[in-house]
């Protein structure tokens, strides 16, 4: 089990695009990765609903747990999506 | 051969097609006991997976932002933690369609709580339900139709988000069971360019892939028209498309009083249609599209390259820009508050310059930079302008940026009238008549039950657009209509004799406009105004006019 904490970098917080990107790479890592604020129960984070329902905002902290094969490797990926600016991805 | 069925008419075309009706959102049956868990459960995912394919595949058959915008729901429908909810709910007992229903609430309520963009959401979950529930239920599928070939599109009533994803080269006709002449529905129809009959009590009667008779001009739908029946509608069709065809050109009467027929432009898909439209240039160039669904106001930059294209698709001619109008049934996270009672009386159009000065002047210097770049004749104009120091002070900043010409609408009463004041610190006016009639008449303009105060006829709103003609025409400065009165043939006339100098609509609604004034002098026009002002109510007005023009 490896953890890390990443702060949302999209300026419009994890919502529509910058979600949908952060769910369909979850979805592609082979290891099972969850989301949530540290501390609080976290979500799947293949789940784009569960994600939406964070409503985590740009700036904020979130914790991704990963579990399985290629753990680290999933959460370094993950991280670096949630921290990058998605909006301006479009 | 069937009976006919009657409503009310829009438009003066007919057409002819199967029917397709849009299905009503399924009512929830009472719960029932689960005999069966793991087949109950796998009914459910089946229901789920069955919206992921409508949605995939709807998503494949549209570009750009339709096609994200599709793709996104099919993956909230597709979600792995909604369909183990739903599941595991049947295990414990709940019936298929109630499972589905608790999972999708319980995301929904968490998205409404959380607020501001994310509770946006709550509608696609409830669209997304309301699909998976049908499916279930083996109902039909509520939302747009979609047979594969044209057709006669058949609903209870049309709603904004609904007629966004009409596809205009499918739907031959449009009829609906609630709506009147200004509904929405009546407003789309003008738009497409398709005859209507609206407020028909006897519409959902009528099956799917049953052949009908869409009369505008006289309301009346005729189910299993007779070859003889669809060819005269066919014959007296093309009469009248050689009519309009006959008159091109800039607009004006009989006697050659010119009235410039303009296009209203809203979004940048619309763009090479409006351009392409016989008229004199754009009446409402509409920038909200520019600031929908984003967390912050868009750069001067990328507003500027927006407004460039619509200046270089419309090169020589005038394009009328109206500055941001946020608040009201647009509201933007950055330039309006959520905590507004009343949001249609709250601050929204130029009142949210006064909270949030720079939003304007961004704007302000793209357009002037726009406009520098093209050949376009480039006026600006402020939506709810309500007193002259608020056009005095709008128009030095429009100046200030180098454009010559600043404009204010006429949609608060207060404004129409002190119009000669307003004339006196701006270069032209342009009535929004949709707005000008919910503040006359204080009607929501969005209860179809209030359509008749809404209804551009009234005489108390003519009464306002001639105070506004007259000081208008005092001061030598244009005056245009930008609302859907402006595409009403005979409504067209009346507000021409009331003084009107330009009228803007959809494109499709001018040929019609173009063949009225063409065929009347600017005395007869005046006559007509004068019937109008003085009628009783709107429907005395609309008849008074009609039988008088019936009668020249």
């Amino acid at each position: 089990m490896h953890s890390i904490q990443v702060t949302v970098g999209s300026r419009s917080g994890l919502h529509a695009r910058p979600a949908s990107l952060f769910v369909q790479a979850a979805a592609r890592q082979p290891a099972k990765v969850t989301v949530g604020r540290p501390g609080q129960a976290p979500v799947d984070a293949r789940s784009l609903l569960s994600v939406l329902a964070l409503a985590a905002g740009c700036g904020e902290t979130l914790e991704l747990t990963a579990a399985g094969d290629q753990a680290q490797d999933a959460l370094t990926a993950l991280a670096d999506l949630l921290a990058s600016d998605l909006d301006a991805a479009a | 051969m069937s009976d006919p069925i009657r409503g009310i008419g829009v438009g003066t075309g007919s057409a002819a097609g199967p029917v397709a009706r849009m299905a009503s959102v399924p009512a929830l049956p009472a719960p029932r006991p689960v005999t069966d868990p793991a087949a109950e459960a796998s009914a459910v995912r089946a229901a789920l997976g069955a919206v992921v394919t409508d949605l995939d595949e709807r998503a494949a058959r549209v570009s750009g932002a339709g096609a994200e915008v599709l793709a996104a729901q099919a993956m909230m429908a597709a979600d792995p933690v909604l369909a183990d909810e739903a599941a595991a709910l049947v295990e414990r007992g709940t019936d298929g369609a109630h499972a589905l229903t608790a999972a999708f609430d319980g995301f929904r309520a968490a998205l409404v709580a959380a607020g501001g963009h994310f509770a946006e959401r709550a509608a696609d979950l409830d669209d997304l339900r309301d699909r998976a529930v049908a499916h279930l239920l083996g109902l039909p599928v509520p939302g747009l139709p979609d047979p594969g070939h044209p057709y006669v599109l058949v609903a209870d009533d049309l709603a904004p988000a609904d007629t966004a994803l009409l596809d205009p080269a499918r739907v031959l006709a449009l009829v609906t069971v609630r709506g009147g002449p200004t509904s929405h529905t009546a407003i789309l129809a003008k738009a497409l360019g398709v005859p209507a009959v609206v407020g028909c009590a006897g519409a959902m009667e009528l099956e799917d892939g049953r052949h009908v008779l869409v009369h505008g001009a006289d309301g009346v739908v005729e189910p299993d028209p007779s070859p003889e029946a669809l060819g005269r509608a066919a014959d007296r069709e093309r009469r009248r498309r050689e009519l309009l065809a006959g008159v091109q050109g800039p607009g004006r009467t009989a006697d050659g009083h010119p009235v410039a027929l303009l296009v209203n432009l809203g979004a940048p898909h619309e763009l090479a249609g409006a351009a392409a439209a016989d008229a004199e240039g754009v009446g409402l160039f509409r920038t909200e599209f520019l600031f929908l669904d984003r967390a912050e106001a868009p750069s001067r930059t990328e507003q500027a390259a927006a407004y460039r294209k619509v200046f270089a698709a419309f090169a020589g001619r005038r394009v009328v820009v109206r500055t941001l109008d946020a608040g009201a049934d647009k509201p933007l996270p950055f330039a309006t508050s959520a905590d507004e009672e009343n949001p249609a009386l709250g601050v929204r159009g130029l009142r949210t310059a006064a909270r949030d000065p720079e939003l304007l002047e961004t704007q302000l210097a793209a357009i002037a930079e726009a406009a520098e770049a093209g050949t376009a004749q480039v006026w600006v104009m402020a939506p709810m302008v309500s007193v002259p120091r608020e056009a005095a002070e709008f128009a030095a900043r429009v100046r200030a940026h180098g454009l010559p010409l600043a404009g204010a609408m006429i949609e608060v009463p207060a404004a129409a009238l002190r119009a000669d004041r307003l004339a006196e610190v701006c270069d032209f006016f342009s009535v929004g008549t949709n707005d000008l009639a919910q503040y006359t008449f204080a009607a929501d303009r969005t209860l179809g039950s209030l359509a008749e105060l809404l209804d551009p006829w009234q005489p108390a709103l003519l009464a306002l657009v001639a105070a506004a003609a007259r000081a208008a025409a005092e001061h030598g400065r244009p005056i245009g209509v930008c609302g859907e009165a402006a595409a009403d043939p005979e409504l067209a006339l009346v507000l021409v004799g009331l003084g009107i100098t330009s009228l803007s609509a959809a494109p499709a609604s001018l040929p019609e406009v173009r063949a009225a004034l063409a065929a009347r002098t600017l005395a007869e026009c005046r006559e007509l105004a004068e019937l109008a002002l003085l009628a009783e109510d709107a429907a005395d007005a609309r008849g008074k006019v009609r039988s008088r023009i019936a009668g020249h």
